[in-house]
């Protein structure tokens, strides 16, 4: 089933089987040149399978956009110890709903992804650690991964090829952290998801302390056709430094909310007026959150511009997990700061004092505003210990959660204020700070 | 190892060895980073954030906990941009902090308190309700109060990684975190305390110590436990002669800042109300109170009157008391009364470990042995029961120097958690289990081995035999039961050896009785013990014998005695003792019970009573100690080291011991965790603790807790 109608400007490499019937078999991968890849990777040395993912300037579509290729070399393979791929399948980032779909229509995809993958570095064993909540997809991804080694896709001395793979899924238990990779891997080796103290980076000391590739399922989906295409062709779809296309979910104040495969580097306007058929109900665009919940808000007047890694870290912004979060002018940004902070403190792993505290505090300061019972010092105290969590917790979660909020307040400052005008409270502070307000 | 690096620190140039962290770095060279997550020797958490500082070239704050220091790194660990950081941390710390420090108990010594001293912001801005969550109490003796808690992680990595007991978890996430008992709603660990002494802030309290005192109102008397043989220095927090706390928190040392749940509650008998406080006679068949002036006229006359009568007379020592008690007592025995019946309970065959190695020097293992040997052999023992340091010992060297632990043992120790090689053997066939090892053992660049009381006698010899054939460096450890059981045979409390294990006969001394001898002579005139019980599972032969006894407790040998003296604890008295590894430590007066008196005094008391004190010299700790080192051999140790509080080791006697070690007179009386002879019984808290836990390696698979 198709969640959303394909657009026209749409170009179809990842999403190339979304709505062919019986889209997840063996038989329908393979007649669509399915494995063609992995068939060319055999014949291929490990360095010039990396040179094609480095050609390609596949970056990595989990938020950091991290250069695929060169994480692989990362990878010392000739450790002796075994190596692992993982595929982060976590999918938490508020506004983005894209691995989902790529392993509902096309699990073999990823399969094939992370075969090449393991055929670089040498593994032979996969996991696919999915969201608590994605329960389904685990159906889907067992059914095709016992489907691909019945047809000899996984297994021992595959198709002849002398390369021995295989792969098993993997449930997270709803924690939005498990999909940081460190505190994934933990999770996945059975322990309390928190992060690691990094260096050492999983390519190095991964699952079980033994080398891993770590990525996202995007981005093993992008191997393949990679592959197919050849590197420089696949990078050609998007700009420089930025190749490739991407899918993008569009939610929010938007006529046709939906997930598109757009190449890397399209404007932001015209996926919002052309793509998603314009903000809902012909009202002004307000703000933007380009790329999942964590990266700072873009003002309309910001939203010219390319969507690609470099272009939003230029806007202070980031291109994240492709999450496109449409806000019209009728849109409380106080109310939006304060659903942001909501998931963060309630999300916050609790392993590190200033994002422990920081997202609570903060979460009861923005509640207690946008219950109409804020003070004059309010937006500058929000800004203020915001800043102060930025770049001092232990895993990005914490930026995760200050980043928004400073660009909230500093971008609407205006709407606090108007929120603090009209409190009660608001000139409280002057007659005695102390007085406790509410939970 | 590679060369060191230079690098600066506040404008100070320091060379350090390559890959050290950064904060120990600065702390070496006087420079503090304040931290509560980072503890040396655990693993890294991270979590606290308070450890900032700024490293040249870096975008960002850098954690001085987990940074490795590097080449020409430029650090500033107290710039505004730090301090700000660091206030910032306290204020979000301090968010959900219940600021009960007037009535904490670690108000005074608390590490947040001193943090927000120095960096802490003067007021706050926090005007919401703080989350709050009940205290709770985990198990008799540990209590956990959720919103005073920092969530460090010290507890969980200290009692998992330290402790090898993993009974602590986190439980919960974001503000709602905390602390929790593994898989349960309470402990049933080893209690050991470990995890209330290195929290930072007050969220972790004892049952003794909880609301009872402020720490500056406390004497802190250093002294050493007076329970097991592994004699761990211990800081008595002492108020009006009452013992309100046992730690170590200054790691000062053979332990550091081990103590198990002994050494940290079990101080509790020494204010027990069955402590004896007046000397009692025997009237009309009833021991009833009596002045020390009749008790002590009433046993010298006695004992005088069967000296001169020639009767027997049997002494038994202890192995709870001092070194200089223990000596006194053997040089009236031997010297007074001219007899060599004098014996202790012994626990384990130090005579014939020390005849096999006789000649070698460095066969001994100190402490510091256990902690850093290349590898480490159990025998017959289950440490973390009975030998709670030397258990710790051996765990840390494994974690820190990843050392090889071998056991053989009967069933399930804690060792197996980190043990490289491992036998099961059934009782007494311990011999059979070393050769299985053999091959990996001889494969080891050094070998200690801790052997308990299953060998003895000729084993002893066969192990030691065995030892040599592996062809590298040996030392040994003889365990034996409790704190002074090794200075007891030192002092020659037995018939066969004089101090420093001068054979006997060979002095031109007569023979003299062993307990046993002691108890089947139906012709014993006198029995006198101190700090001993011989009669707790033996009658003795000679109904008409007149029994003199020194103790803390009314015990067996007590209840038939004639004449009994209240004696001070080891606690409430100086002098010195002997630890398993033959490391002589100062203990320290911390506390007085009213109408008891040191042993050593009443030895004293009763020379003097006997008109013989000329013979025995003065009763003053000091005095005797002076003379023990001039007479025993091996205890010309160094002066200063003992009396500041170290160690030092004694020196083996250098030439062989020809005497028959009995094998039958040794055993060991299997104290666990929670028993602790006579005085265990009288300890309320370790009776309150349930019988059979702190064995939590029996029960499941512990998986290691890690996180770095
Ligand atoms: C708090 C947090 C949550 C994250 N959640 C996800 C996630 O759900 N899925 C994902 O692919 N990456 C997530 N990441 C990013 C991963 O840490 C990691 O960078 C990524 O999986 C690497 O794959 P890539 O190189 O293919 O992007 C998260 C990171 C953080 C800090
Ligand atoms: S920033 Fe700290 S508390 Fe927040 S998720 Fe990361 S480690 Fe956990
Ligand atoms: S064993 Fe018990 S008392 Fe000791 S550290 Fe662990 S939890 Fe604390
Ligand atoms: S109880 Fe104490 S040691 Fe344990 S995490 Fe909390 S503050 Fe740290
Ligand atoms: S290990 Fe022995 S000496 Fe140390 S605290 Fe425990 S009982 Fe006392
Ligand atoms: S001491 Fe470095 S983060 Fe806690």
């Amino acid at each position: 089933m198709l969640y959303n109608e394909p657009s026209p400007l749409e170009t179809k490499v990842l999403t190339r089987l979304f709505g062919v019937p019986n889209s997840t078999s063996v038989e329908t991968y393979v007649a669509h040149e399915g494995f063609v890849a992995f068939r060319k990777a055999v014949t291929m040395t490990p360095e010039a399978i990396i040179d094609e993912v480095k050609k390609s300037n596949l970056r990595g579509r989990g938020g950091a956009g991290f250069p695929t290729g060169m994480k692989w070399s990362f990878v010392p393979r000739n450790s002796p110890k075994p190596k692992y791929i993982v595929v982060n399948a976590d999918e938490s980032e508020p506004g983005t709903c894209k691995d989902r779909l790529l392993i509902e229509h096309d699990p073999m995809q990823l399969i094939e992804g992370m075969m090449i993958a393991g055929l670089v570095v040498g593994a032979k064993r996969g996991y696919i650690y999915l969201r608590g909540e994605y329960r389904y997809l685990i159906d889907i991804l067992d059914k095709a991964i016992a489907e691909a080694r019945a047809a000899g896709w996984l297994g021992e001395n595959i198709q002849g090829t002398g390369f021995d793979f295989d792969c098993y899924t993997h449930s997270g238990a709803g924690a939005y952290e498990c999909g940081e990779e460190s505190a994934l891997l933990e999770s996945l080796e059975g322990k309390r998801g928190v992060p690691r103290i990094r260096p050492p980076f999983p390519a190095v000391a991964g699952l079980y302390r033994c080398p891993t590739v770590l990525n996202n399922v995007e981005t093993y989906c992008s191997v393949p056709s990679i592959l197919r295409m050849g590197g420089e062709a696949w990078a050609n779809l998007g700009t420089p430094r930025n190749g490739g296309t991407r899918l993008f979910c569009l939610s929010g104040h938007i006529n046709k909310p939906g997930v598109y495969e757009l190449p890397m580097g399209f404007n932001l306007l015209r996926m919002i007026e052309e793509v998603g058929g314009g903000v809902r109900g012909g009202r002004k665009l307000k703000a933007v959150i380009p790329g999942g919940s964590s990266c700072p808000v873009l003002t309309a007047a910001e939203c010219d511009l390319p969507m690609d890694f470099d272009s939003l870290k230029n806007a202070k912004s980031m291109l994240g997990s492709g999450g496109v979060v449409v806000m019209d002018e009728t849109t409380d940004m106080v109310k939006v700061a304060l659903r942001i902070m909501k998931f963060y403190q309630h999300e916050s792993c609790g392993w590190c004092i200033p994002c422990r505290e920081g997202t609570a505090w903060l979460k009861k300061i923005l509640t207690r505003v946008y219950d109409g019972m804020g003070q004059n010092e309010d937006p500058a105290l929000v800004h203020e210990l915001a800043t102060n969590m930025l770049g001092r917790t232990f895993c990005p979660l914490g930026d995760a959660a200050a980043m928004p909020t400073i660009s909230i307040v500093e971008k609407f400052r205006d709407e606090f204020e108007a929120y603090v005008r009209r409190s009660p409270m608001a000139n409280l502070a002057d007659i005695d700070k102390r007085i406790p307000v509410r939970a | 190892m590679a060369d060191p690096v230079k690098l600066t620190i506040n404008g100070v140039a320091v060379e350090a060895p390559q890959g050290k962290l950064l904060i120990e770095v600065a702390r070496s060279m006087g420079t503090d980073i304040p931290s509560f997550c980072y503890y040396e020797g655990y693993s890294q958490a991270a979590a606290c954030r308070m450890c900032l500082v700024e490293i040249e070239g870096m975008p960002k704050l850098m954690t001085a906990c987990t940074q490795p220091v590097s080449e020409g790194m430029v650090v500033r660990t107290e710039t505004p941009q730090v301090a700000e950081a660091r206030k910032s941390m306290l204020e979000f710390v301090l968010t959900n902090h219940p600021l009960d420090c007037p009535v904490c108990d670690k108000g005074g010594e608390c590490e947040l308190q001193d943090a927000t001293m120095r960096y802490g912001a003067g007021e706050g801005r926090f005007l919401e309700m703080k989350f709050h969550h009940e205290e709770r109490q985990w198990s008799p003796v540990v209590y956990y109060d959720p919103a005073r808690c920092i969530l460090c992680f010290r507890c969980v990595r200290v009692c998992g990684e330290g402790l090898g007991a993993y009974a602590l978890g986190v439980s919960e996430r974001a503000v709602g975190e905390e602390i929790v008992p593994n898989g349960s709603d309470h402990l049933d660990c080893d209690e050991c305390g470990l995890c209330i002494d290195i929290c930072p802030v007050g969220a972790l309290t004892s049952d003794s110590y909880r609301y009872q005192a402020r720490p500056w109102e406390m004497n802190h008397v250093g002294t050493i436990c007076t329970h097991c043989s592994n004699g761990c220095k211990t800081t008595l927090g002492v108020r009006n002669d009452r013992i309100l706390r046992g730690n170590n928190r200054d790691r000062s040392g053979i332990n550091g800042e081990f103590l198990c749940v002994k050494g940290r509650y079990a101080f509790d008998f020494n204010e027990s109300d069955e402590r004896l406080t007046t000397p009692m006679i025997r009237s009309n068949g009833e021991l009833r109170p009596a002045s020390w002036s009749d008790a002590l006229r009433f046993a010298a006359g006695k004992l005088k009157q069967v000296k001169e009568a020639g009767g027997k007379i049997g002494v038994v020592g202890s192995t709870r008391i001092t070194n200089e008690e223990n000596f006194y007592l053997q040089k009236f025995a031997r010297e007074v009364l001219g007899t060599n019946s004098i014996d202790h309970q012994r626990s384990g065959d130090v005579v014939t470990l020390l005849d096999a190695l006789a000649g070698r020097s460095g066969a001994l293992a100190t402490t510091e042995d256990l902690y850093t040997a290349k590898a480490v052999l159990v025998i017959g023992s289950d440490l973390a029961q009975q030998h709670p340091l030397v258990a710790w010992q051996i765990r840390t060297n494994w974690r820190h120097h990843e050392s090889h632990t071998y056991t053989i043992t009967q069933g399930p120790v804690r060792e197996d958690l980190h043990s490289f090689a491992r036998v099961r053997v059934e009782p007494g066939r311990e011999m059979e289990g070393l050769e299985t090892l053999r091959e990996k053992l001889a494969a080891e660049p050094e070998l200690l081995i801790v052997f308990g009381d299953a060998v003895k006698g000729e084993k002893v010899r066969e192990l030691v035999a065995f030892g040599d054939s592996l062809g590298i460096p040996v030392k040994y450890v003889c365990l034996v039961d409790t704190v002074n059981a090794r200075g007891a045979m030192d002092m020659g409390l037995m018939p066969e050896l004089l101090p420093g294990y001068r054979v006997a006969k060979d002095a031109g001394q007569p023979d003299g009785m062993t307990i046993p001898e002691m108890l089947a002579a139906r012709d014993l005139s006198v029995l006198w013990s101190v700090g001993a019980d011989p009669l707790a599972d033996g009658a003795l032969a000679s109904e008409g014998a007149f029994v003199i006894v020194q103790d803390l407790f009314l015990t067996d040998t007590a209840r038939r005695a004639d004449v009994v003296f209240p004696s001070a604890s080891l606690y409430e008295k100086s002098g010195t003792v002997t630890n398993v590894c033959g490391e002589v430590q100062r203990v320290k007066r911390a506390a007085q019970t009213m109408g008891a008196k040191a042993d050593l005094e009443i030895i004293g008391l009763l020379a003097k009573e006997m008109g013989v004190a000329p013979v025995m010299g003065p009763w003053m700790t000091d005095k005797v100690f002076a003379e023990l080192m001039r007479t025993v051999p091996g205890y010309n140790i160094s002066l200063p080291v003992v009396t500041t509080g170290g160690a030092a080791q004694t020196l083996p006697p250098g030439h062989r011991i020809p005497v028959q070690s009995d094998p039958a007179l040794i055993r060991s009386v299997g104290d666990t965790l929670y028993t602790s002879g006579t005085l265990g019984k009288y300890s309320k808290k370790l009776n309150s603790l349930m019988e059979g836990p702190g064995k939590l390696y029996e029960e499941r698979t512990v998986r290691e807790w890690t996180h770095a």
